[in-house]
């Protein structure tokens, strides 16, 4: 390891969502070439070897599209890079000697299930109270059938982007979800198969999203700032025009 | 006998229909007093009223710089001041901005329970700008400053001043003020948090009704940036210009 950096890690340990947590202090030689989770993997296999407890920590596809990997770095989800997860993100992109801060998404919305890893199930409860279309069961409809322009495929499919990983709330100053929901309302409401619900879809979603415990939106823009897929902002203001449209019709 | 029956059903159907639809529609409308987005929407459309009314306010006072002795001021003030259809949108003005203040400090102190324990890493200005995140500080000192400037002028125009024009008028009223120091000082401040509350809060408002598309959103934004800076820009001038001296 002719190239090996040393990285001065403070990472948060929180046994479960009920104890404290605190940061401590960690050291580990990592290739400028490893990914972030390889580096906490490199962390681990010592921390075991010491006999310690390892920092527990979500991924899965390590590809950029599950967003389990809800970590903050230096205060940024997913780190400095843009449009990345942690996954993706390199130890290049830091510099020999670097400490580097790693705490886990903070909302009151996703409490800590362990060190790093947070419960996110607040994100599912939010789809199953309308982020669906109803479909009626038997044969497969052949795909052709339901014809949709180019330009509405694209805005659906922008927001079809959302891996629900919630960067968007761990970035927020108010822990809001409203790109979260915005980006799954746009995609619904462009599509033809998502006319049926359009209006108790967007009504019910905000409703579970308040009662969840997220906060309102204050247009600072962090959300789609720090999204690993780029959702652009306007996916908000999407929601609120549906939202106030389905209101005005008395849903 | 049948049409009498007939309009008395009706009647009564009517007035069936008229209460439950009203329940009905008082139920609908709670959303803006208990969801998120509604409470937005209440920020936003007083925020564009009161928007609408810095305008109105500053184009008056900027009537100063011709610099006839307040002439031209004080016609207008004398007419803000008795026009029945100014003191009729005078008092929804107020009430705008009672449920902008009531609501903000709401949603302030209720956005921050919602992270109970807070980041250790300081993420700085990388996603988003400090008077994004800082309206509740900027709206408070815009709110102080107002409490001072209402019983300057607006308790002395409506109540102490009377009918018509005499010499006892707003313009000398604003030359007595502005003599001391400490009034120009407090005025500037709350210009400029006034300046970083309307950067964000004019494109913002526009977010919030559901209004942004990348065809025309820059454009928006450009205009609200634009008036965030003249508007108060003027607003400041006229004390500090009337304190040395250069507007009599």
């Amino acid at each position: 390891m002719g190239n090996s950096m040393k990285i001065n890690l403070q990472v948060w340990r929180q046994k479960n969502a009920k104890t404290e947590g605190r940061f401590e202090t960690y050291q580990v030689n990592a290739s400028p070439d490893m990914s972030f989770l390889e580096m906490f993997d490199v962390l681990n296999e010592e921390l075991i070897e010491d006999g310690k407890e390892p920092v527990a920590f979500d991924h899965d596809c390590r590809e950029g599209i599950c967003g389990m990997c809800s970590m903050v770095i230096n205060g940024r989800p997913h780190g400095p890079k843009q449009a990345v997860t942690t996954c993706q993100l390199h130890m290049r992109s830091f510099n020999d000697g670097d400490t580097v801060v790693v705490e886990p998404w903070r909302a009151n919305a996703f409490p800590v299930v362990k060190d790093l890893s947070v419960n996110r199930s607040a994100f599912d409860r939010i789809i199953s109270s309308g982020g669906f279309v109803s479909v009626n069961t038997g044969n497969a409809v052949d795909a052709n059938s339901i014809l949709i322009s180019k330009e509405v495929a694209d805005t659906a499919f922008e927001s079809a982007m959302c891996i629900g990983c919630g960067a968007c709330v761990s970035a927020c100053k108010n822990a809001s979800a409203m790109l979260f929901v915005g980006a799954k309302v746009t995609q619904l409401s462009a599509l033809p198969q998502g006319q049926p619900e359009r209006e108790s879809r967007v009504v019910a979603m905000v409703n579970q999203m308040d009662a969840e415990g997220f906060g309102a939106c204050t247009n600072t823009g962090a959300c789609a700032a720090e999204c690993p897929k780029e959702i652009p902002l306007s996916v908000i203001a999407t929601l609120n025009r549906e939202y106030y449209k389905a209101k005005l019709n008395g849903k | 006998m049948f049409y009498t029956n007939g309009n008395a059903f009706q009647l009564l159907n009517l007035q069936t229909f008229i209460l439950t639809k009203r329940y009905k529609y008082m139920g609908v409308l709670s959303f803006l007093f208990s969801s998120s987005l509604g409470r937005k929407l209440i920020m936003a459309v007083t925020g564009i009223s009161l928007i609408a009314f810095l305008l109105v306010h500053c184009l008056i006072n900027a009537t100063v710089f011709f610099n006839d002795g307040g002439k031209t001021f004080n016609e207008a003030a004398e007419f803000m001041a008795h026009n029945w259809f100014i003191r009729t949108t005078e008092i929804l003005l107020f009430v705008g901005l009672l449920l902008h203040i009531i609501q903000g400090i709401y949603l302030v102190f209720d956005n921050r329970k919602k992270r109970s324990a807070k980041y250790s890493g300081k993420a700085g200005n990388a996603n988003s700008t400090w008077y994004s995140r800082s309206m509740g500080l900027l709206g408070s000192i815009v709110l102080i400053f107002l409490v001072l400037h209402l019983k300057h002028f607006w308790v002395v125009s409506r109540f102490e001043i009377p009918h018509g024009l005499n010499d006892e008028n707003l313009f000398a009223e604003m030359v007595a003020v502005f003599e001391n120091p400490i009034a120009v000082i407090v005025y500037v401040i709350g210009c400029f948090g006034l300046t970083y509350h309307l950067m964000h809060g004019f494109g913002s408002a526009f977010q919030t009704f559901g209004i942004n598309h990348k065809s025309y959103t820059p454009f928006i934004n450009s205009v609200g940036m634009a008036f965030s800076f003249v508007i108060p820009l003027i607003f400041a001038a006229i004390p500090v210009v009337m304190h040395l001296g250069l507007i009599k």
